[in-house]
């Protein structure tokens, strides 16, 4: 059986030449680059084209920091913990503000730095599944350390207005943190236009390798690492440098970039055939704006069918997506966003996210809807409430 | 398998053989109508339980013959996950030929226990475990409705953990009998939270009316009190600390001193208590028609001494002052 993967918000597969890339670092150049002899410094020219890479693709300055990390949850336990660190502990401030939708490694570590004593205020999103950056300036104390908004979201797609946030805390003097995970390689990321002071990423996001991710940090600013140890990153992340994964990062970046046209018009167009294409069976309902969200998102609701008994017909036929349904998770509580847009509660265990990427054929998208419609029949024909 | 739970295990991989045969091909999914009631010379019943809103929606046909009070035939509609579906669909098969007080006595485990491939190896996870409860609750609808009783009427116990149906009083004994100090011990005795966690504490899977958090702080909270009036009844006076020697006089003073001087119109107080040679001075200061009663300063003053001596020891000694 032939399979179909439309779950590349949870990962993507590594582009060949990105694994072609990263293969000389196994057996051949595998020294430490810390090494004085020639096994560590004959990787440095291929590690600094690999940071060149991601400063380019991020549109950082030469003097801003951008961190290797082991992925964006590292990246934004840095950030939340070091600020915690920084300008919490000692007093100054004692405030950060995020919104309910956040990814858990963003929400967890609020809920772990509040046990802190911090006070966190969760933003949550409006009937277009955003949180605009009006909610956000008026969320900004006195005390407020720190603003974590993500760049897109995981669920639905939908793009945060994260440069007008951007700018509504540098007004204010706050700091601004993004986790830009869903945004690299489906909308441009720069930070000359948006003026975040920290942006998360991670690398397997965007068909590089799983387990490395990078953390950018704006000039001038300090943070305490959350890994101590030797002198790598200059004593900002300690651990020995993933060689493979910088070089096959830095390379996934350049290719995501110089696929933004292609993922913008043929991503979009799958995306929205896609979408159009369930569309067409009644009682759906697709979450946020197509305007609004990244080109290869589709988050909709299937009135009266769960969706994890959806999720196991799509796999029976080969296709991969995901659930943000209650039965899948902890809780029963109805999903946040859902209830956020104003949809009826019935619509609010129902759900699955298809996400596409540039390796999505046409051929998979037919083949997506003709399955998708024909497993929506069969448990509607069994619901009890449809 | 704690080596296992670090990479996190597959959900659908733990779910039993004919779980999935179940999920793919529920054999009893459909209605039963009027005609159907008619056709198999029964009566038609048909109960829901939950809603989509909800998360969770089973509804259940059944024909009863009104004679035998037999299930001839059941049918189901679930809006519910793969198990759920798989569950309601078992459940149908076990109402079949039984009668209706027999079918009221099938609870989820009986379900989960009948999709199991082997004996000894649970047909779902322990989270999905819950996805079976819908399929006991909808039975008692089913019940209630035939015999028209109340649904509470069923009901004997109040279950806490449903997943395990396990009562309140079996919680509570475990608690009392094997002194469980945590919500861990209480899951290894009982069982009760091990499956889909919804009643351990608020904010999980589902809210409940009864959390193990809650119901082990106040049986320990139950169980101290009584410990600590046991340990005062018994206790050796001379080995109390401080504020218990105090608490334990005080205690005389309210159930025995007090009342017996109130009869004749007095009262007395406790002033002080102090260690003098081995004895314990008891200070006391009259109330009430006590003070200036000619026999404050003998024979009353010995009767409460005599009092607290039998009470806690005869290293007490009373001082009026």
């Amino acid at each position: 059986m032939e399979r179909i993967y439309l779950d590349n918000n949870a990962t993507t597969i590594v582009d060949p030449m990105v694994k072609q890339a990263m293969e000389p670092y196994w057996c051949d150049k595998y020294g430490n680059p810390n090494s004085l002899h020639s096994f560590g410094t004959e990787v440095h020219p291929d590690l600094r084209v690999a940071m060149n890479r991601l400063y380019q693709g991020l549109g950082a300055a030469e003097d801003d920091d951008i961190l290797i990390t082991s992925c964006a949850t590292e990246s934004n336990n840095a950030v939340l913990k070091g600020v915690y660190f920084d300008l919490i502990k000692n007093g100054e401030k004692n405030h950060i503000v995020t919104t309910t939708v956040e990814h858990p490694c963003v929400a967890n570590t609020c809920r772990f730095l509040e046990q802190q004593g911090v006070k966190v205020t969760y933003l949550p999103v409006n009937q277009d599944a955003r949180v605009e950056a009006e909610a956000v300036r008026r969320a900004i104390t006195e005390k407020t350390a720190l603003v974590s908004v993500m760049w897109a979201n995981n669920e639905t797609g939908v793009v945060f207005p994260v440069r007008e946030i951007a700018q509504a805390c540098r007004e204010r003097g706050v700091l601004f943190h993004t986790d830009a995970v869903q945004a690299v390689g489906k909308v441009r990321v720069d930070l000359r236009a948006v003026p975040a002071d920290f942006l998360s990423i991670s690398a397997h996001k965007f068909h590089g390798p799983k387990g490395v991710g990078a953390l950018f940090v704006r000039r001038g600013l300090k943070l305490p690492p959350l890994l101590h140890g030797g002198e790598q990153m200059s004593g900002k992340r300690a651990g020995t440098l993933n060689v493979a994964g910088i070089v096959g990062m830095g390379l996934a970046m350049e290719l995501a970039n110089d696929s933004l046209e292609f993922e913008d018009r043929e991503v979009r167009r799958l995306r929205d055939k896609l979408e159009d294409g369930l569309a067409r069976l009644a009682d759906v309902m697709v979450v946020g704006r197509r305007e609004l969200r990244v080109p290869n998102t589709l988050f909709i609701s299937v009135r009266g069918v769960e969706g994890e008994a959806l999720l196991w017909d799509l796999n029976k036929y080969g296709i991969a997506a995901s659930t943000g349904s209650a039965c899948a998770s902890e809780s029963l509580e109805a999903n946040p966003i859902i209830t956020a847009i104003g949809a009826g509660a019935e619509l609010s265990h129902t759900g699955i996210r298809l996400s596409l990427s540039r390796f999505t054929t046409e051929a998979e998208i037919d083949a997506a809807i003709r399955t998708f419609t024909q497993a929506v029949g069969r448990l509607r024909a069994i619901s009890a409430s449809y | 398998m704690p080596k296992n739970e670090l990479i996190g295990g597959s959900l659908w991989e733990a779910y039993s053989k004919k779980v999935a045969a179940r999920m793919d091909n529920p054999v009893n999914r459909g209605e039963l109508t009027e005609a159907d009631a008619r056709k198999l010379g029964g009566r038609l019943v048909v109960a829901d339980h939950g809603a989509e809103s909800c998360g969770d929606a089973v509804r259940l046909y059944w024909v009863v013959d009104d004679k035998t009070s037999v299930i001839k035939a059941a049918r189901f509609k679930s809006f519910g996950c793969g198990t759920a579906i798989a569950s309601s669909d078992m459940m149908a098969d076990l109402c079949v030929g039984r009668t209706v007080a027999e079918a009221a006595k099938i609870t989820n485990i009986d379900v989960e226990r009948s999709l199991r491939d082997e004996p000894g190896t649970p047909a779902v996870p322990p989270q999905k475990m819950h996805c079976s409860v819908m399929a006991y609750d909808v039975i008692k609808k089913a019940v209630a409705l035939y015999q028209g009783v109340d649904l509470s009427s069923l009901e004997t116990e109040t279950i806490v953990c449903e997943c395990g149906r396990v009562s309140l009083g079996t919680i509570v004994d475990a608690i009392r009998l094997n002194d469980l100090k945590t919500v861990a011990d209480i899951t290894h005795y009982t069982k009760a939270g091990g499956f889909c966690k919804s009643c351990i504490a608020p904010g999980g899977h589902e809210k409940r009316q009864h959390y193990l958090v809650d119901i082990l702080r106040d049986t320990r909270a139950a169980m101290e009190k009584e410990n600590l009036h046991k340990r005062m009844e018994t206790e050796d006076f001379a080995s109390m600390t401080m504020v218990r020697k105090l608490k334990a006089v005080e205690k005389v003073f309210t159930e025995q001193l007090r009342p017996m001087l109130a009869a004749d119109g007095g009262d007395v107080e406790l002033v002080d208590l102090k260690e003098a040679g081995g004895a314990w001075e008891v200070y006391i200061q009259y109330r009430g028609a006590c003070m200036g009663c000619p026999s404050a300063g003998t024979n009353t003053l010995s009767a409460i001494e005599a009092v607290l001596r039998q009470r806690l020891g005869e290293t007490i000694k009373v001082v009026a002052s």
